[in-house]
């Protein structure tokens, strides 16, 4: 295929990922609408307010850039799971399989539904967290830049749990005893300077702490872990998964007999 | 000087005698010298085979082997039936030349486009309409089309103009908003052929295409089919109805056992059968086997006799022994068709084909 097919390959890709998602927008974009105003309406407005501040902050405006990102964590991570499984378990991945599409070039298509559907589902509460805080912008470019990245690599992890995924319960296994721990357990609700030296160090194994931190930089201007480590990671991250993920597809694994 | 055309090509081996040239205007002899250059170029490239298979084998990692070393060759052109006894090989050599199944042994080339050296100029030689029904049950029915040309690189305006083309064809262009999955059975058949038409592929593989399908539509379907075989399209089918293959394919392999037992054209095959089997219903119920000379007799019950009756035999011979012996005759069959018979006897199956 020739860059233009290539391009018009991808778009059809895309196309079809954004229509997916926004077809089903009460099951895809509500839900975590309403679990954030939740989150708000408990944490932020009854409990917040018995706490003192955070880091400088409010609770409520504390905890804001953690919940705005486990919002795109798991709705990135279950776009990508659910889509290729579903196109795995009815066998419609057969219809990329058999085109001349490159591997490299479904990943991507499928990677850009996970991203679109956690940038919608990040902005959709964004919105929600509106209504009960106002939102400061330390640093648009980190902000942005940790979305982005976090995004593709929760995506690029949903891929690889659908490619090895043989039934509907393996495609939630990970998200429930894995996922769910690791985001709760970074730092969205606390910083880890409340934590003891011993759990703190254990904290810091935490990839997720990571990128919470560095996506609550970028809009309160604080953080407990360096900056420079946190992207080393998200990179780090992102170039191993993509590589795995690729190297799965083209080995056929999980797709071809 | 216009661009050469060839229009038909007939080549033996050592000669290449070129029929039909339309449009080639050479005044002078090294022009002369180049059309002759071209057309033997686009002759090859005609007499390139559709698909060419060699030695190919797969060995699944539960040490099933669904294929030992088979060699095929479809023309282009061709009408091709592959047939073959559940687990005989057919769906996983479809599998492979498609690319959804990995080989363990072999070449497998798609007009000239070797799978492990030039596998995306192959695939898109290739349109598949698999066994299964493997589309998003929950997509609109145009949708389905418009992304697959999309996943080929054809541009959405290109799409939309096949799409509609193909529906059309296909009876299914009222549907073509509503969600794939309330379409009926063999609506989801021809929605399939549609899709893997939609970016006029060179190769149409059929893997039981009228499985399912009532009498009327199966008939319409074979007319498509065979318009789509005289515009050009190569096309390889396996199916369940032997009837299905003996009025459609020209050429026919049965494979059995991962093997090629049979490799020839229909015609050929046919005309190897020697015998074959009437049945005929009885007017009167007979109490024992009657006799007729000249011919094998089996009786099925009271009212029903099996004859067989050898390849140019006199049926009116048939009829005067069953006079001779008042034996009243209210009506007359053949048992199976023709093609039947023969896959039964290569086999050994009970017609279990596909």
């Amino acid at each position: 295929m020739n860059g233009r097919a290539q391009l018009i390959a991808l778009k059809a890709i895309l196309w079809k990922e954004i229509l997916r998602f926004s077809r089903i927008w009460v099951q895809t974009i509500l839900p975590p609408m309403i679990t954030t105003a939740l989150y708000f309406v408990i944490f932020g407005r009854l409990i917040g307010s018995q706490i003192s501040d955070v880091s400088g902050f409010h609770y409520m405006d504390y905890i804001v850039p953690g919940l705005i990102l486990m919002a795109v964590i798991t709705n990135s991570y279950g776009n990508v799971v659910a889509s290729f499984y579903s196109a795995k378990f009815q066998h419609n991945i057969e219809e990329m399989l058999v085109s001349p599409l490159p591997n490299y070039l479904i990943m991507i298509g499928f990677i850009g539904g996970g991203l679109a559907r956690g940038i919608a589902v990040g902005a959709a509460v964004t919105v929600v967290a509106l209504f009960f805080t106002s939102i400061p912008l330390h640093n648009l470019w980190v902000a942005g830049s940790v979305l982005l990245l976090t995004s593709i690599l929760f995506s690029l992890g949903g891929l690889i749990n659908a490619i090895f995924a043989n039934s509907f319960d393996d495609i939630t296994v990970i998200p429930t005893f894995v996922l769910t721990p690791l985001t709760y357990l970074g730092g969205v609700f606390y910083t880890v300077a409340m934590l003891s030296p011993f759990w703190q160090s254990i904290s810091l194994a935490n990839p997720i702490l990571y990128m919470v931190n560095a996506f609550r930089f970028g809009l309160l201007g604080v953080s407990d872990v360096n900056l420079v480590t946190a992207y080393l990671a998200m990179i780090g991250f992102n170039i191993g998964l993509f590589w795995y993920a690729l190297y799965l597809l083209n080995r056929g694994y999980g797709v071809r007999t | 000087m216009s661009e050469p055309k060839v229009t038909s090509c007939r080549a033996t081996p050592g000669e290449v005698d070129l029929v039909l040239i339309l449009g080639v205007k050479a005044p002078h002899a090294h022009d002369f010298l180049q059309v002759q250059l071209e057309l033997a170029e686009n002759c090859n490239q005609l007499m390139t085979q559709a698909l060419s298979i060699q030695n190919l084998s797969k060995v699944y990692k539960n040490g099933v082997v669904a294929l030992h070393g088979i060699d095929l060759e479809v023309a282009q052109g061709d009408f091709f039936a592959l047939l073959g006894p559940n687990g005989a090989g057919k769906s996983t050599t479809i599998g492979i030349i498609s690319s959804l199944v990995n080989k363990s042994a072999g070449t497998v080339q798609v007009f000239g486009h070797d799978l492990d050296t030039g596998l995306a100029a192959a695939k898109a030689c290739i349109g598949l309409v698999p066994q299964e029904f493997n589309f998003n049950q929950f997509e609109p029915v145009i949708e389905i089309l418009l992304n697959q040309a999309g996943y080929y690189g054809i541009p959405r305006h290109v799409a939309r103009e096949r799409a509609e083309l193909y529906l059309n064809q296909l009876g299914l262009w009222d549907k073509r908003n509503g969600q794939a999955r309330d379409l009926s059975g063999g609506m989801k058949r021809r929605l399939m052929i549609a899709r893997a038409l939609v970016h006029q592929p060179r190769l149409l593989i059929l893997d039981e295409p009228t499985a399912g399908v009532d009498i009327e539509i199966r008939h319409s379907m074979w007319n498509f089919l065979r318009e789509i075989n005289a515009a050009g399209t190569t096309i390889i089918l396996t199916t369940h109805y032997l009837e299905e293959a003996e009025q459609l394919c020209r050429n026919i392999a049965i494979i059995d056992n991962g093997r090629i037992v049979e490799n020839t054209s229909m015609r050929e095959l046919l005309s190897r059968m020697d015998t074959h089997t009437l049945v005929l219903d009885l007017v009167h119920a007979l109490d024992g086997l009657p006799v007729l000379n000249g011919f094998s007799v089996h009786k099925i019950d009271g009212h029903t006799l099996e004859v067989v009756v050898s390849q140019g035999a006199n049926i009116t011979a048939l009829f005067a022994e069953l006079s001779r012996r008042n034996i009243a005759v209210s009506s007359l069959r053949n048992k199976t068709n023709r093609l039947e018979e023969f896959f039964i006897r290569l086999t050994g199956s009970k017609g279990d084909a596909a």
